[in-house]
């Protein structure tokens, strides 16, 4: 049977390369340059301990008088050099930066991963089984959604914060960042998951497979979740630049990742405060570096829904 | 062939209850469906016909329920059973084909991948002996090179064919009963008529027990033994199929035969049954076609209505049509 296969169909390689989808990002330069800014960023991250030239967070290696190197030029007491300068600390900024977009990337995708499992699944729920279920998620969801999201975010923030005991406080201070914003940003996904799951339990197939005796679970996970995943995979994307960006805003305003583990936010926190003294490179390049990144991801995000979306093909 | 019908409805009531009261969709309707045999159901929207067939698989949708009545399948109860049991039932005694073949297909999944989950679930087989079967099942309903079209996605057929895969589908679990709600509707003229003879085919060679509910009066004269004619959720008419269409009994099956086109009858004005179905929650006294009825007399204003009970068995109407007719002059 296997043989027969693959003498009619292309290899899965090629069908993909000649997808609808491929075609599309080929030929949408922004979706191509943001793919690669995003790849070129991801792998900066992941591979931060090769790349980097300095550890920044081991405070042997550092030497204070490399402090407020300014960047591309030798330390006027040390004569070390310095790609994009260093901090008061004497921290080289590329290596920060580096270190500090994997927490930001971990903390984005962790989050966005939470948020779209759980409102996949109460979505699912509140379109296929309907009254009482879906009211009650409906309205939590409702309400949550008249708060901004960093409000949210900063309440539960709080809240986790608070029944952590102190000496767990600094470990935690991870997780509690992804449980807070990916608390609050379920929302978009079960409503989007909701709407589109109401618009397939009534077509026939649904029907069908209630017919011939599937359990509901069965039909919502084998017959209706595929049929739903296209706008979830868009409000995926655009929810991991949201992400990153939510968790910079918190960490900026001190509740998020700590100093001694500082993403992209903490890093524009720090840089913030030698802003006007004239050590700019501290607080820019971090800065920048979080723009490119969500940048390039929300182009990816909209080229997607572009893409995906059956009425501009 | 055994005396008990395949699919026997006794007295069925479905009732949806609205703040403006409760609705009646489904009033009181009777009928049989032998082994073998094809029963058409006509009507016109509205009239009840999908919701019967609605209730007779166990599809309906909160909060029509069933009130009262019995549905039997092969003798034994069906309306009673719940949950698991009913699943299990449904899927392997019973099949439906659906109005429109683009939608009763799960876009994602292959035909092959949709034929081997419904086997699967209902027959003991292992996943080779499944797509065995899947195979078998699309060469039976007439897709060429099924082999090879078994691993495609449902885009990849054309309509027709895509209406022949759902037949498949509801045929491969091998029921004893099809319920196929207006199979033929959302395809051209000439796929309807293949369609319809492959229906007869398998409904014959099968020995499968068919309710094929349509509003196309050609389809039941081509397909079906016998016709049930609806009207406002209510049986109109019962009787074999050449009967009813050659000299219907009730005035509004007359009615139904007089506004159908036929190629053969020139160009005639089509004549038509004026006014409108009564909506539901607002049906008239008595026989619900006795303001559109021009027959229609003081009996036919008075409670109870008639049904085929009361009268003669086979139309629901005090003053049926045919030889026997002697109100015509009074009227």
């Amino acid at each position: 049977m296997a043989d027969i296969q693959s003498e009619i169909r292309p290899s899965r390689l090629r069908r993909a390369w000649d997808s609808d989808l491929a075609w599309s990002f080929r030929h949408a330069p922004v979706a191509v340059v943001s793919a690669v800014v995003v790849l070129i960023l991801i792998a900066g991250a992941l591979l931060a301990p090769l790349i980097a030239p300095h550890d920044p967070f081991n405070p042997a290696t550092l030497n204070l008088m490399n402090g407020f190197t300014p960047p591309g030029q030798a330390n006027q007491f040390t004569g070390d050099l310095f790609l994009l300068g260093t901090d008061d600390q004497g921290r080289d900024v590329f290596s920060t930066i580096l270190y500090g977009m994997r927490i930001s990337l971990f903390v984005g995708f962790s989050a966005v991963l939470l948020a779209m499992v759980l409102g996949v699944i109460l979505g699912l729920l509140a379109g296929y089984v309907g009254g009482w279920t879906e009211t009650i998620i409906m309205r939590v969801a409702d309400v949550q959604l008249t708060f901004p999201a960093i409000l949210v975010a900063m309440l539960i923030f709080g809240i986790a914060k608070g029944i952590t005991p102190p000496e767990y406080r600094d470990q935690m201070a991870i997780w509690v960042l992804i449980l807070a914003i990916g608390l609050s940003d379920w929302v978009q996904f079960a409503r989007v998951v909701r709407g589109a799951t109401l618009v397939e339990k009534n077509k026939e197939y649904v029907q069908a497979a209630r017919l011939i005796g599937r359990s509901p679970f069965a039909i919502m996970l084998r017959h209706i979740l595929p049929n739903v995943l296209n706008p979830v995979l868009v409000i995926a994307t655009i929810s991991l630049a949201l992400a990153i960006i939510a968790e910079a805003t918190l960490s900026f305003l001190g509740v998020g990742a700590p100093p001694t583990k500082p993403s992209l936010g903490t890093l524009i926190r720090i840089g913030q405060e030698f802003m006007f003294s004239g050590e700019w490179w501290i607080l820019f390049f971090p800065a920048a570096t979080l723009l490119a990144l969500a940048l390039s991801i929300n182009l990816l995000g909209d080229w997607l829904r572009d893409a995906l979306n059956p009425r501009l093909r | 062939m055994t005396d008990t019908p395949v699919l026997s409805v006794r007295n069925l009531v479905v009732e949806i209850p609205t703040r403006h009261g409760v609705l009646r969709p489904v009033d009181n309707v009777s009928y049989d469906i032998r082994a073998g045999e094809i029963l058409g159901v006509v009507g016109e929207s509205g009239a009840g016909k999908s919701m019967t067939g609605n209730a007779v698989v166990g599809l309906l949708d909160r909060p029509a329920r069933i009130t009262s009545g019995e549905i039997l399948l092969s003798g034994q109860p069906i309306h009673t059973l719940k949950g698991e049991a009913l699943r299990r039932l449904r899927g392997k005694k019973m099949g439906m084909i659906f109005q429109d073949p683009l939608t009763s297909l799960n876009p994602l999944l292959t035909v092959g991948d949709q034929l081997t989950e419904t086997i699967l679930e209902h027959l003991g087989v292992s996943q080779q002996q499944a797509r065995e079967r899947a195979v078998a099942a699309l060469e039976e309903v007439g897709i060429p090179a099924a082999r090879s079209r078994i691993d495609s996605y449902p885009h990849e057929f054309s309509g027709g064919m895509r209406q022949r895969v759902v037949i498949a589908l509801a045929l491969c679990a091998e029921p004893d009963l099809i319920i196929a709600d207006e199979p033929t509707t959302a395809l051209d003229v000439s796929v309807q008529a293949q369609i319809v003879a492959l229906l007869k085919r398998l409904c014959r060679e099968r020995g499968v027990a068919v309710m094929l509910v349509t509003h196309d009066m050609g389809v039941i004269a081509e397909a079906a033994d016998r016709v049930a004619v609806m009207y406002a959720g209510r049986l109109a008419e019962l009787g074999p199929v050449r009967e009813v269409l050659t000299e219907a009994r009730h005035p509004y099956t007359s009615g139904l035969m007089a506004s159908t086109p036929l190629a053969s009858q020139g160009h005639e004005r089509l004549r038509q049954i004026p006014g409108a179905m009564p909506r539901l929650g607002n049906l008239p006294d008595g026989c619900a076609f006795h303001p559109r009825c021009e027959f229609a007399q003081d009996r036919c204003r008075q409670n109870p209505g008639p049904t085929l009970d009361t009268c003669d068995g086979r139309a629901a109407c005090w003053f049926p049509l045919g030889a026997d007719r002697k109100q015509e002059v009074g009227a």
